[in-house]
Formats: structure tokens, C-alpha cells, sequence
């Protein structure tokens, strides 16, 4: 067996250079299973840590980015207000790739109106929302996600019915949506690799359990509830644009592929029912399905890979406009006398 | 006593000829386009030479409430709103009998004679001017007929105060300028106007105007315009905006000329992004987001957008991340009167944020210095890494002005300390970001996209050390803000310095800020004619230079004159020089109209009355 710690990805770098601090959040949080699986769809997708740049709101989700790619630049935000700040700097430099990484407190509650402008605008960045239904970092207050009926330490019942984020996402016109379980690590590589290709808002609202406030195992943000009522669309496999594959030994009928803007695909293979991630009425239907039969769907809701991106609407050039040298940022002179002239 | 004085001293003497010395106001209802003809007059004034300045005194409403516009010239040059009318103009019927109470005596009113309302006042002279009939004759179109009833009074006061019409049509052209046809068929209603008055209205008031030297050094425009090109001629890269009166222009100006000046000449790209945003919290938080990315970063917004962006602003404070916010300033608190004036918000501008927040500030007067002020802060906000707010307000912001041309800037841009990969690489010593390596307080930091190993750093509003970690430890914390603290009075002596308009054997100081400065010349020379004799210094940016305390140690009294209710540029004078507030004095008031010399010269004398007494 050879040693992973030596191992490299296409650009010669190893695990440990996508890595981050070490977590400071609960032993068990799920957020933490979703940090490494970022790290490792990003070694093996092998994107250079410094094309990277995370971005996060406030509460235990947005501390995880100082958890993963300790070399990519990020900057941790105001509550909900996490997507304004990733759109204004990814200006900066359209060539990034931009992780948001979000909870359901800063994206359902107080982020709601900047989730659904973001997603509105189609900014290309993924976007985590790390969703366990709870207010953990002010600890353990029912948050906008939480099921009507949960009981909490101190907080009585919830009598209110909850938000669901993939369902706000997909009404708001979001070109990108997806579900997954912390509990299940692969999907959630996956489904991140896809994101990461998308040219839009990809929105990844991750069942997170908290395991100090939220984890009894008849709730709907728990392990043991997610694991049993989890109900995959389908299997699903990101391909890279290099590598070729053989579909042949699917059945037609069996798998679905959705090619990305950037050539990558991922393939769905079907499970028990077929599912078309392009269509959006049905996309609605499987989600309002779910909550009435308690299933906890997951895969990718919804994929349009060519609806058009914030960038397509701006003329920009085409370098990283923080690198414009300051000569060019200057009109010249005799444009200002013009302008005098006119005014005059 | 008081108001027998202003009577026989202060108040301009009437003379049986009144030349280029009047205020005329406009009276319409809003929505009847009367925009056109009240800035075609303005402009043929300023093309007579005559300095002039125009005031829309508007209500928050689209269509049907009253509307005034009052045109000042001013031979002396004096731009202040006056509170009394010389000549009113008036199309409104709903507002006829209370505007004619500003009208001073032996003073005019030109009315649209469907307008059957008596005039009480035998005191003043009436032109009624028939502009149905007049419309009609002329075979406007139904569409078009309210519009075009305004083009009457534009003839008919052009010739009862002898604006030549070649003046008229040159401002029509200019205002219509790729659109001739309609410029010609305004002006043919102009002409059949003037034509009517001359042969139908006998000349009975005292007014005229006259042609003066040609205003070469000036220009014709709004603050909120000015705003707009001073950032893009300081090399803006991102804005982000939300609609609010009265700094809606402002961006609205930008999205007008940003693609005309900063497109790459070859590939004909973009150098830049404007953002409309949801609302104010995110205008801000983009605005934080491009700035700390190394974009050249701004937002524009009003009083009520400042209370939303109060947040990420402390954080971009405490962060250090660089951006220039407009609060071009209307009447709170709440919504207040959204589409009046004030200087209402400096309090609010310069403690922005919550725990120990300090902003700088820069205060523009002018049109020409808003230009000015809206390219050097991208060069402040950079060198200071902080944000820089520009106070300028609705008076400033939306009316015309005559002001001097832009001066192309004087310096280049500086984009401060920014370490790319080569830097970073020849840096002396290891790098953090808020690492105070010169002794000034003042960081180096890494941009965005940056691919040297050691660029990259985890930006966050909780507590950090000089390498970016988070920190909670308490020598840390103080240590930082006390950085930050001598950063920002570091900048005090950069800033533009106070403006000081001195008079010989001044013992009194006047002290003020932003768009009062043209009321204030005009009660200083008011004030000196009839024997108070003062010092004016116009504050232009905080925190305060040694000037300010300078100018206040040298006069016994200092009064601060200002457009808000509690004396905010006092109260932080007061906070500020404690061992000097016996020497300072608040004079402010608040009603949502521009100040006037008037109420400046009521307000000294009664003051220093007292203090005689």
C-alpha cells in the first residue's frame, strides 16, 4: 500500500497543501466531514489552492473555511451578508474559483434576501449551506430550517413550518441546486466537483448535523434520521474534461449525463426512478414529494448549464482587473476638456 | 430692534433699476415638465455672463404636488438661496396666493391667466400671460401642449427682462443636443411668446437683465454629476448602489459615463463593474468585498442607506479594507423630508459602527470640489486602507450650479502599500497583513489572484493578530486598535486642509462646512459692510487638521453655522478643542431649505447683540 501522504494530484501537490487550520468546532460536527471533502475535491479536481478564495457569513459554518485551504486568500463576513462580499471581490478577478460557505441561519433567515439576489444574478461560486436547523454558536435556538414540530433543549416546540432552502433556490431561478447529507462524504465530492464547475451559483444545501444541539435520532437534521430516510436521485460520478469515458456498460435509459460549462460532465446513474436534473417542474415535484413522504432527497435537484452567468451581462475584460495598471484606470486629459466644453 | 436694522441696513436697497440682482422662482406642479424651461432660463442667464445658481425645491412625488424653482443671479456672485422672491412665475393655481406672500415689494408676478384668483397685494406688479391660447395658436400637439405651456413663460420673461432670445436658443440647443428638431420646436413657442409680450405687455417693474464678461472659468452642473467623473477619473473599478434620493444621480451619472471614458481603447472592454444592488446592506458589502479584492471600491447612498451600511463599515474599519461611500445628505431622523436638504448626518458619518469607530470624512462645498474629492479619496481610501466618506447633500448633489471647470488631477494615482508576487518576494522582513512595518501605522497588504506562496491571508472582523490569526488575546486587541487609532489622526495633516477667507481686523470667526459656504460669503461681506467684521473657515475634512485649532485659538468667538438641529459640527469641535468651548458657538437650525445669508446675519447679530449688552 502506498503512503497517501505522498501522493500528488495532476499539479504535483499533495493533500496536505489544500488543508487547513485544525477545526475548532464540536468533535463529530458535520461541518467538518463537508471541509474534507472540499479539501478533497479540490486535490483531486487540482485546482491551485492561490485560484481559490473562500468566503463565509457568521455562526459555526462560516468559522469552517479557516478549516480547509489555508493557501487560498478568504475572508469571513457579516451574517448573511457573505454573498455581497464574495460578489464585489470576485470582480477582482473573474478567473477564481469563489467558495461561499454558508449556515442555515445566515442563508434562511437573515441572508434570505442576499441568497436569493445572488442566485438571482447567477454569480459563478459555489455556495455550501451547511444546514443542521439550529443556531448552534449562540447555542441551540431553532433556526428558519428546523421542522415544525422539534423539540429543543430550553426552546420549547416549533410550532412554525420550516424553510426549505433547495425549494427557495429553485423558485429564485437558481441555475445550479443540489442536496446531500454530511453523512454521506462521496455524494457530497461529488456533487462539490460539479459545483465547482458550474458557471453560476451552484447551491449546495448540505444536511449537517449538529451533534450538540440538534442530533436526536427522530429529528430531521440527525445522523441517524438522515442515514435512514436518506433517498438518493442517483449515483453520481464527476468526469473531468480530459479524461474520456466508456458509457457502454450503462443500459440505455440508465444514466443521464449533464455536460458542464467547462466540458466536465457528471453522470447520473439512475436509481429506482428516473430522474431529469434539467427539468424544473419535476425538480419542484420531487422536492414537495419528499416532505410530504419524509424522505430526504438528495443528488442534483436541478442543473442549467448555460444559463447566462453576472460576468456575460458586463462587457469585462478580459484581465483581472486588480492587476489594470493605474495608467489605464485614468481617462486622459483631453477628455476632460471635452467634458468642460459640454458643460459649459 | 433687531429687524429695524435689517431693514435699513442689511436688506439689498431698491433702486428704480434692478440689473442682474434677482430671485426668481418658478412655481409648477411636479410631473409638468417644467425641468426644461426653468434650466433653459438658468442657462441662458449663465450664458450672459451673470453668475446664477438654481434651486428645485421639490416634494417626495412622481406627478400633481406643488413644485418651486428658484434662479438666482447675481451680479456680486452670490449662489445662496434667498428666502424672498423677486419675480415669481406662476403656473400653479393650488399655490397662488401663499407664493405671492415672498414676493417683495415693488416685485412681479407672471401668471398663467387660467389661473382666475384674485391678487391680494396692490404692492407688486402682475403680468398674466395667456399660454393656453398662446399653445394653441401655435398648433402644439394635445400630448404635448402641458409641456410646451411652459416654453410661454420662458419667452415671455425672456422679453420683459431683455434675455436676448439668441441666448434662450443656445441653451434649448444645449440642453437638446443631438435633438434639433425638438429644440426648434420649443424655441418657435419661445419666440411666438416673446413676440406676444412685446406687443401686449407694457413694461412697468424694475428689473433687467444686462450681458457681463463671459463666465470662461465656469461650467453648469450638479454635485451628484461632479461625484461621478471625479471617480472615474480616479480610476473607480467598482460600484455598488442602491436607489435613494438624492444620491440616485450619482451612480445613475456613472452608469452614464463610465462606458464612454473607461473602456480599453482596443478590445473596447469594460475597466470596470457598477452593480445595482438589493438594497444598501449589500451595496455596502460589495463595495467591502471588490475593495479588499484591490478593486478601486464605492458606494453612494442617503442618510437611511448610511444607518444600513453602519456594519460592515465598522468592520471595514477594523479590517482595513478601502472604499470611498457618497452620503449625499437629505432630512431625518426616519424618512424625514426625503427630498430636502440638510447637514444631519456628520455625527452619524463619523462614529459609524459599533465599539471604537472613527471615520475620516471629507466635506465638498462646490460642484467643482465634489469632482475633486471624488478622485482623492480612491487615494486616501487606498493609503490609509480605510474607508473614506464623502458628506455632500441634496442642494449640492441635485441642483445646478455654476461652478468652476474640473482641473484634471494634479497627481497620479497611488495605490498604497500593495505587494504583488515580486514585491512580496524582495520583502525584508516576513510578511503579515497588519504587520506595521514603516511605523506609521499603516500595513502592507496582498491582493486577491496574488500566486505567491506567502500571499494569501484569512481576512475576518473578530479579533486578529499582525499575521491575520485569530486572536482574542487582550494585548493583541489593544494593540490593533490603537494602530488603527494613529493611522486614521495620521491622515489628519493630508487631508484637504480647512479654507480660511479672512477679512482684516476680523475678531469674530465663522465656522462652517460643505454646500453653507455660499450663504456664508455672502453674510460675511453683509456682515462687514454693516461693521461686524469676520473670519470664515470652511472645514473640508475630519478629523480635524491643526488649522481648525489654529483658527479657533485666534478669535475670542467662533460661531458654527450649520444646517442640522443639534450643531453636530459643533459637538465635535466642542469634543474635540474641550478647553476652548467658550470660544464656540452653535448656531444651526433645520427646516429642509438651503441656509440663507439672512438667517446667518439674524442669527450673529442677535448673538452678538446679546453679547454686547
Amino acid at each position: 500500500m502506498s503512503d497517501k501522504k505522498d501522493e500528488t494530484n495532476a499539479i504535483g501537490l499533495t493533500r496536505s497543501d489544500y488543508r487547513g487550520e485544525r477545526s475548532t468546532l464540536c468533535p463529530g460536527c458535520g461541518h467538518n466531514t463537508i471541509s474534507a471533502q472540499i479539501i478533497m475535491a479540490c486535490y483531486e479536481m487540482g485546482i491551485p489552492p492561490e485560484k481559490i478564495a473562500k468566503f463565509s457569513g457568521i455562526g459555526c459554518s462560516s468559522k469552517s473555511p479557516t478549516y480547509f485551504l489555508g493557501q487560498s486568500f478568504g475572508f469571513n463576513g457579516l451574517h448573511g451578508r457573505m454573498p455581497s462580499l464574495a460578489l464585489g471581490a470576485a470582480f477582482a478577478d473573474t478567473s477564481m474559483k469563489i467558495i461561499g460557505v454558508s449556515g442555515d441561519g445566515d442563508t434562511a433567515s437573515i441572508g434570505l434576501g442576499q441568497f436569493k439576489h445572488l442566485i438571482r444574478r447567477n454569480l459563478p461560486m459555489v455556495y455550501i449551506i451547511e444546514n443542521n436547523g439550529v443556531y448552534g454558536l449562540t447555542k441551540g435556538q431553532f433556526s428558519a430550517t428546523a421542522e415544525k414540530g422539534l423539540e429543543l433543549k430550553h426552546q420549547g416546540v416549533n410550532p412554525f413550518l420550516p424553510i426549505d432552502i433547495a425549494k427557495e433556490a429553485l423558485v429564485g431561478n437558481a441555475s445550479f441546486v443540489a442536496r446531500s447529507f454530511a453523512g454521506d462524504p462521496k455524494q457530497v465530492r461529488e456533487l462539490l466537483k460539479a459545483a465547482l464547475s458550474h458557471r453560476g451559483t451552484a447551491v449546495l444545501d448540505i444536511i449537517s448535523p449538529c451533534v450538540s444541539f440538534n442530533d436526536r435520532e427522530d429529528t430531521l437534521h440527525s445522523y441517524k434520521w438522515g442515514r435512514q430516510h436518506q433517498a438518493p436521485l442517483h449515483d453520481i460520478a464527476y468526469v473531468p474534461t480530459r479524461k474520456s469515458i466508456i458509457l457502454d456498460e450503462f443500459k440505455e435509459g440508465e444514466i443521464k449525463e449533464v455536460i458542464l460549462h467547462d466540458g466536465s460532465m457528471v453522470i447520473l446513474k439512475k436509481l429506482e426512478q428516473a430522474y431529469d436534473p434539467t427539468d424544473k417542474w419535476q425538480a419542484l415535484q420531487i422536492l414537495e414529494e419528499a416532505e410530504k413522504n419524509n424522505w430526504l432527497v438528495t443528488g442534483l435537484i436541478y442543473v442549467d448549464p448555460n444559463q447566462p452567468s453576472l460576468y456575460d451581462y458586463m462587457n469585462l475584460v478580459e484581465e483581472p482587473m486588480n492587476r489594470i495598471p493605474v495608467k489605464d484606470l485614468r481617462p486622459q486629459r483631453e477628455t476632460l476638456e471635452k467634458i468642460n466644453q459640454d458643460m459649459a | 430692534m433687531i429687524k429695524e436694522m435689517d431693514k435699513e441696513d442689511l436688506l439689498e436697497r431698491r433702486q428704480e433699476v434692478q440689473v442682474n440682482d434677482f430671485c426668481m422662482t418658478v412655481c409648477t406642479v411636479n410631473g409638468s415638465g417644467s425641468a426644461t424651461a426653468n434650466n433653459t432660463l438658468l442657462r441662458a442667464l449663465f450664458h450672459m455672463g451673470i453668475p446664477v445658481s438654481g434651486k428645485n425645491i421639490f416634494p417626495s412625488n412622481i406627478k400633481g404636488l406643488p413644485t418651486w424653482f428658484s434662479i438666482r443671479a447675481s451680479k456680486d456672485g452670490y449662489l445662496g438661496r434667498v428666502a424672498h422672491d423677486d419675480i415669481i412665475v406662476q403656473m400653479n393655481p393650488g399655490t397662488f396666493v401663499k407664493d405671492l406672500t415672498y414676493d417683495v415689494q415693488g416685485g412681479v408676478v407672471f401668471y398663467g391667466d387660467h389661473i382666475k384668483l384674485p391678487i391680494d397685494r396692490d404692492d407688486i406688479i402682475a403680468y398674466p400671460m395667456p399660454v393656453k391660447d398662446l399653445v394653441k395658436q401655435a398648433g402644439v400637439p394635445r400630448n404635448l401642449q402641458d409641456y410646451m405651456e411652459n416654453m410661454v413663460y420662458v419667452g415671455v420673461v425672456a422679453q420683459m427682462l431683455g434675455i436676448g432670445l439668441g441666448y434662450i436658443e443656445d441653451a434649448l440647443c444645449s440642453q437638446f443636443r443631438k435633438k434639433t428638431s425638438v429644440a426648434e420646436s420649443n424655441f418657435a413657442i419661445v419666440q411666438l411668446a416673446a413676440e406676444w409680450a412685446q406687443n401686449n405687455l407694457e413694461k412697468k417693474d424694475r428689473y433687467w437683465v444686462e450681458p457681463m464678461p463671459p463666465l470662461e472659468d465656469y461650467i453648469m452642473t450638479d454635485g451628484n454629476t461632479a461625484g461621478a467623473l471625479g471617480a472615474i477619473y480616479g480610476g473607480f473599478q467598482f460600484c455598488a448602489w442602491y436607489p435613494i434620493t438624492p444620491a440616485s444621480s450619482l451612480a445613475e451619472s456613472m452608469v452614464t459615463f463610465a462606458p464612454r471614458l473607461r473602456k480599453n481603447p482596443d478590445t473596447k472592454k469594460n475597466n470596470f463593474a457598477i452593480v445595482q444592488a438589493e438594497d444598501e446592506l449589500a451595496a455596502i458589502g460589495m463595495a467591502v468585498g471588490a475593495g479588499w479584492a484591490g478593486l478601486r471600491a464605492m458606494s453612494s447612498t442617503s442618510g437611511p442607506g448610511i444607518s444600513l451600511m453602519a456594519e460592515y463599515m465598522s468592520m471595514a474599519y477594523y479590517a482595513e479594507v478601502p472604499l470611498v461611500l457618497w452620503d449625499v445628505q437629505r432630512v431625518g431622523p426616519s424618512t424625514g423630508l426625503p427630498t430636502r436638504t440638510a447637514q444631519g448626518d456628520l455625527t452619524l458619518n463619523y462614529f459609524l459602527g459599533h465599539g471604537d469607530t472613527q471615520h475620516i470624512i471629507l466635506i465638498p462645498s462646490s460642484v467643482n470640489e465634489c469632482f475633486e474629492f471624488g478622485w482623492k479619496a480612491f487615494d486616501l481610501a487606498e493609503k490609509f486602507q480605510t474607508p473614506i466618506i464623502i458628506l455632500s447633500d441634496l442642494d449640492l448633489g441635485m441642483n445646478l450650479w455654476m461652478t468652476k471647470k474640473f482641473d484634471y488631477p494634479d497627481q497620479p494615482i497611488q495605490r498604497g502599500k500593495v505587494l504583488w508576487e515580486k514585491d512580496l518576494e524582495e520583502f525584508p522582513v516576513e510578511w503579515g497583513r497588519y504587520l506595521d512595518v514603516d511605523g506609521d501605522g499603516i500595513p502592507y497588504r496582498t491582493l486577491m489572484g496574488n500566486t505567491h506562496k506567502k500571499a494569501p491571508y484569512f481576512t475576518r472582523g473578530t479579533g486578529h493578530d499582525e499575521f491575520g490569526n485569530y486572536s482574542e488575546d487582550p494585548d493583541i486587541w489593544q494593540r490593533m486598535l490603537d494602530r488603527i487609532k494613529m493611522k486614521i489622526e495620521s491622515s489628519k495633516e493630508t487631508l484637504p486642509k480647512p479654507v480660511v477667507r479672512a477679512l482684516p481686523g476680523a475678531n469674530i470667526g465663522l465656522i462652517a462646512m460643505g454646500s453653507t459656504e455660499h450663504a456664508l460669503i455672502e453674510a460675511q461681506d453683509k456682515l462687514n459692510a454693516v461693521g461686524i467684521t469676520t473670519d470664515f473657515m470652511r472645514v473640508r475634512a475630519l478629523p480635524f487638521s491643526s488649522e481648525v485649532q489654529k483658527f479657533i485659538e485666534a478669535h475670542q468667538q467662533n460661531y458654527v453655522l450649520e444646517l442640522n438641529r443639534d450643531g453636530q459640527l459643533h459637538q465635535l469641535l466642542v469634543l474635540h478643542y474641550c478647553d476652548m468651548t467658550d470660544r464656540l458657538t452653535s448656531l444651526s437650525y433645520i427646516d429642509g431649505l438651503p441656509m440663507t445669508a439672512e438667517w446667518i446675519i439674524k442669527a450673529v447679530f442677535a448673538k452678538e447683540e446679546n453679547s454686547n449688552v
